[in-house]
């Protein structure tokens, strides 16, 4: 009678469909996880209690009217002129500084939209001043 | 005469390190990455073309305003008092804090402004008007 011969067992895990896994769990969270990296227009506010006293002639008056014109220092501006102006009269006083002030009624939108031209015409010091 | 063997040199890439390789990367990804952990109220962003990053995600605490002046901070409704609090609380664990407003295109200053007036009291000085990109014409 002739003995079987036992097969050899080997207990090793095959490793070759390792990487394979590792790269489908990557690939897997790659796709699902989504970017989207906050942007937007950055504004400092100025603390409690630290209002100063400036000099009016180095104040430039924004007004943002319920409707949506835009004022600045009495005048009405278009607001595809704005940043030109802007720079004219930073030009004129590099000391300005741009008050904007918005009507409580007046849209979100259109304030971001003066807040950008401003920041196109490289005014730095801006003003947000209460609502009225 | 006799030919030389040419030497038989192994030109193969070792790959049994290769999952060791692919687990760190995926490790670093899974590290990296931080949830959104809010859902915030449905808003349209204003765009654009100005705009800046935000540093970095774990300095940031988002306040969503919505077209009806709804004030919501991690997904919970604020009246325009309450908002003091609860961004004074933030700033003290945090220093460094921005906040993000995402508002709505649509929302009215008033809201807006006071807002701005809670935020200084609460000492949160560095805001960030969330906005979309502006494709320059």
């Amino acid at each position: 009678m002739a003995i079987r011969e036992r097969k050899a067992r080997t207990g090793a895990i095959p490793e070759g469909g390792m990487a394979d896994i590792a790269f489908l769990l990557l690939v897997f969270f790659l796709v699902t996880t989504t970017i989207d990296m906050d942007k937007g227009v950055g504004i400092i506010l100025p603390a409690e209690g630290q209002e100063i006293e400036i000099n009016k002639k180095n104040i430039l008056n924004c007004l943002i009217s319920a409707s949506g014109a835009v004022l600045l220092g009495g005048e009405p501006v278009e607001m595809k002129n704005l940043t030109r102006k802007v720079q004219d009269e930073l030009r004129a006083n590099d000391k300005l500084i741009i008050s904007v002030k918005a009507h409580e009624k007046a849209e979100y939108d259109v304030y971001i939209e003066v807040l950008d031209q401003l920041k196109m015409a490289k005014a730095t010091r801006i003003s947000i001043a209460e609502t009225e | 005469m006799k030919f030389r063997r040419k030497s038989g040199v192994e030109s193969k890439i070792s790959t049994s390190s290769m999952p060791d390789i692919i687990f760190m990367l995926l490790i670093f990804f899974m590290v990296t990455t931080v949830l959104r952990k809010h859902s915030g109220l449905p808003v349209s962003l204003p765009k654009a073309e100005r705009i800046e990053k935000l540093e970095s995600k774990r300095h940031t605490s988002d306040i969503w305003v919505s077209k009806d002046g709804l004030i919501s901070i991690e997904d919970k409704l604020y009246d325009k008092d309450g908002v003091r609090y609860v961004m004074y609380e933030k700033r003290a664990a945090d220093p460094q804090l921005t906040v993000s407003l995402k508002a709505d295109r649509a929302a009215r200053m008033e809201i807006i402004s006071s807002i701005h007036s809670e935020l200084r009291k609460a000492d949160a000085l560095k805001l960030n008007y969330s906005t979309k990109v502006k494709v320059p014409n």
